[in-house]
């Protein structure tokens, strides 16, 4: 425990360390020290310019995954339960899943202009094929056994479905949900790269075309924190809900 | 799914899909979807042009010179991270972050660092794939089972026998498995990547079609570019399963 | 349920031929080419505890699950207390080679859970399951959950629900095989008595041969390819000389050679 915080703290020290060395050398005109682009980062925190920054930039994101998470664990249920529908439905979101699907973005500008909508819709495409098959594929893979007890206790297919299935799928469904989640932050960041600067995108532009580099490495520093301890946080989340959910199934 | 009791082949309903989109092509519905028949007439007629074999060969090269190096570097680190537990415990916290961020952020600094051309598309593509690689590697190397491990010593293997002929091929379903991921990141990372510096590869083009509302090119490429991103990572997957049968008995 | 059948024990046991509370009649499964069972008879003894034994392969597993309900049979049929089966019923309860315990329910959940199925109200079913969590020796663990437990007490688990349902017949899969072997001696102990004190009906599937004749009135013995009964077996003389005296009983030890000699041909 000791050691292993020792190592942590050792291991960003280094890195850190070595950003600051690599900022004095300089490496190159655009790579700012660690401490100059942490210093802009108290800066905008400070000033409130990265919490304007951020409420427009999570509003893709918060609605993108939620809309994801609703549509997809729907379809996910309904292609786990069904062979027709896999057959129909699950070739489309295995093949999004491979595509490079941001290649979409130019057709949706096309279509939806360049604002809220076509930013959700780029959330939407890269988040939603992780959650509809993680669901699809933890519904079918439910204990054969648990449904057996299910049927052998008279349950209904209601029954078995609300109080075997979906239960024992949780897991799964929600940690496809987490990755859903990483997924539309780097459809979120991309469409305010690449539609149109807004929020932290815009900072990062904006600092980038006036040449002031601290404050771009401050903004990419801090959307990259924000998504890892969001991240993180879900995690411990889902360690709390389902603790023991994978475990106990297997004989010792 | 079965119909009449002949099993239907998994793929079969994107024939259907196809269907589809031909008959709201057709109808007109919407400038954005044109029939798919007029779509593959449009990608016959465009795939031998000198613009899209250019975006091709830039595209295929960026993505394979980073896929190397995600490979290359990857895997090596992923093992040693396996073997030692200082580096492990020094480099797991930054993998695990990099693994999950949204790397996207980064193209930016790639650009004003490395300038707006292949360097930075190939170190996107590179970044996009290299973690989950050692995230596999590392993994691979430490279930393997200690007996294993004991009985290669018992007989005598020098540190690189049992490297080559043990801890290779014990690590060898986990290393595949974190190849195939990192190379459908890999496709993703370069088409963001030239997306971001749209001046070259598919991501000019796209710009191309774009502007000039070329429907029909716009969904020919994508349509290329999607068949062979899937089968590259069917390719991968069809690998993973031929080692997969000893995975479950080490 | 039903408790009717119980007025005369003494006059029941004295007569040569027990009363049957499950017959199967002419049951034959095939998964396509592959014949897993084959016109296949037998009769349950009601109030007693039947093995079913054999090599891996001869389709006891599948027997047990076509009695109840689980697979259906391609033909022939089962019949339950006289009435011919279509599929579970809550006459007869399983008990799962692995277990089946719900990962995120704790035991209390887990034992009362065939009566949440069943609908009946909560405050009811957990009193019926906390008496048969303390019967089957976890009293005080109600709140634990089932990776907190030792293989051995999640059998437990899975035997008090079974057994919290009272159905007439219960069916065991090989329900001490993912068990250590102190364990599942203490586990056949307690068979033993159950089947003494609960008037219910027990089908065992197993694998070992000493287990099959301690705990069994009667022994099915199955062979595969295709698969039949070969043999039943009734041991007489020690079932009631006491546990502990079983192992070293001469008729014991002469079953237990026997259905050795007739299997040892059919194990690879």
């Amino acid at each position: 425990m000791h050691r292993s915080l020792l190592l942590k703290l050792l291991s960003a020290a280094l890195v850190f360390g070595a950003w600051e060395i690599a900022g004095r050398i300089p490496i190159s005109y655009a790579f700012p020290t660690f401490l100059e682009s942490m210093t802009a980062l108290a800066r905008m925190t400070f000033d409130g310019t990265l919490l304007q920054a951020y409420a427009e930039t999570l509003k893709p994101l918060v609605l993108g995954v939620a809309i994801s998470a609703l549509i997809g664990i729907g379809f996910g249920l309904w292609i786990g339960l069904s062979a027709r529908s896999e057959w129909f439905f699950s070739p489309i979101f295995i093949v999004m899943q491979a595509a490079p699907l941001a290649a979409l973005i130019p057709l949706l500008v096309m279509a939806y202009g360049i604002g809220l909508t076509s930013k959700v819709f780029v959330v939407c495409i890269m988040a939603m094929p992780v959650i509809v098959l993680n669901t699809a594929s933890a519904v079918r893979n439910t204990p054969a056994s648990l449904k057996e007890m299910g049927q052998s206790f008279l349950a209904n297919n209601h029954q078995i479905l609300l109080k075997i299935v979906i239960p024992a799928a949780s897991p799964v469904i929600f940690s496809g949900l987490r990755l859903g989640v990483s997924a539309g932050f780097i459809g979120a960041i991309l469409a305010e790269l690449k539609i149109t600067p807004t929020g932290v995108g815009d900072i990062i532009s904006y600092s980038r075309s006036i040449a002031d580099y601290p404050s771009m490495y401050a903004a990419i520093f801090s959307i990259i924190l924000l998504a890892v301890v969001f991240l993180n946080l879900l995690e411990k989340l889902e360690d709390f809900l389902f603790e023991g959910n994978n475990r106990g199934y297997v004989s010792d | 799914m079965q119909v009449f009791g002949v099993k239907l082949p998994a793929m079969s309903s994107l024939l259907l899909w196809g269907l589809l989109w031909e008959i709201v092509g057709q109808m007109g519905l919407t400038f954005f979807v044109p029939p798919l028949s007029q779509v593959f007439a449009t990608l016959f007629e465009i795939i031998g042009t000198p613009p899209f074999l250019k975006a091709l060969w830039e595209t295929g090269y960026a993505f394979f010179m980073g896929v190397f190096f995600a490979i290359v570097i990857g895997i090596p680190v992923g093992i040693l991270m396996g073997k030692s537990r200082f580096l492990d415990e020094l480099l797991l916290p930054w993998v695990n972050i990099f693994v999950s961020a949204p790397l996207t952020a980064l193209v930016p600094v790639l650009m004003v660092l490395f300038g707006f051309g292949l360097t930075s598309i190939i170190i996107t593509t590179t970044l996009f794939a290299i973690w989950i690689i050692i995230l596999n590697a590392r993994a691979g190397v430490r279930q393997i089972n200690r007996s294993l491990v004991d009985m290669a010593r018992s007989f005598g293997a020098s540190p690189l026998d049992a490297f080559t002929k043990i801890y290779f091929w014990a690590a060898l379903p986990e290393i595949l498995g974190g190849v195939r991921i990192g190379v459908i990141r890999a496709v993703k990372g370069v088409i963001i990547g030239q997306l971001l510096i749209s001046i070259v590869g598919f991501g000019a083009l796209f710009e191309l079609y774009a502007s000039n509302f070329l429907m029909g090119h716009f969904w020919a490429v994508l349509i290329i570019l999607f068949a062979l991103a899937f089968s590259i990572s069917e390719f991968l997957g069809y690998l993973e399963r031929k080692v997969a049968y000893y995975a479950a008995k080490r | 349920m039903a408790m009717s059948q119980i007025d005369t024990p003494f006059a029941d046991a004295s007569m040569a031929a027990p009363e049957s509370a499950v017959s199967v009649r002419g049951v034959s499964k095939n998964y396509g080419a592959v014949e897993a069972l084959k016109n296949m008879s037998l009769e349950f003894p009601k109030g007693q505890l039947t093995s079913l034994l054999g090599p891996s392969g001869c389709g006891k597993t599948t027997l047990l699950k076509i009695i109840a309900g689980l697979i259906p049979a391609d033909s022939g049929t089962i019949e339950v207390g006289g009435k011919a089966i279509t599929g579970p019923g809550d006459d007869r309860a399983f008990v799962f080679q692995d277990f089946a315990l719900l990962p995120w329910a704790n035991v209390l959940r887990n034992v009362a859970f065939g009566l949440e199925l069943r609908g009946v109200a909560k405050s009811e079913r957990e009193a019926i399951a906390e008496t048969y969590i303390a019967n089957v020796g976890l009293a005080g663990f109600e709140k634990a959950f089932p990776h907190e437990l030792s293989g051995g007490m999640r059998q437990r688990v899975g035997l008090a629900r079974a057994l919290s349902v009272d159905s007439q017949v219960l069916l065991l899969d090989e329900p001490f095989s993912a068990v250590d072997e102190q364990t599942r001696r203490k586990f056949q102990e307690d068979l033993l008595s159950l089947v003494e004190n609960e008037n219910k009906t027990f089908i065992f599937v197993t694998h070992s041969i000493e287990e099959a004749v301690y705990v069994s009135d009667q022994i099915a013995i199955l062979l595969p390819r295709p698969s039949r009964v070969s043999e039943i077996i009734r041991p007489s003389s020690f079932r009631n000389k006491g546990v502990e005296n079983i192992r070293r009983d001469p008729e014991y030890l002469d079953i237990v050679d026997e259905i050795w000699a007739s299997l040892r041909n059919y194990v690879e």
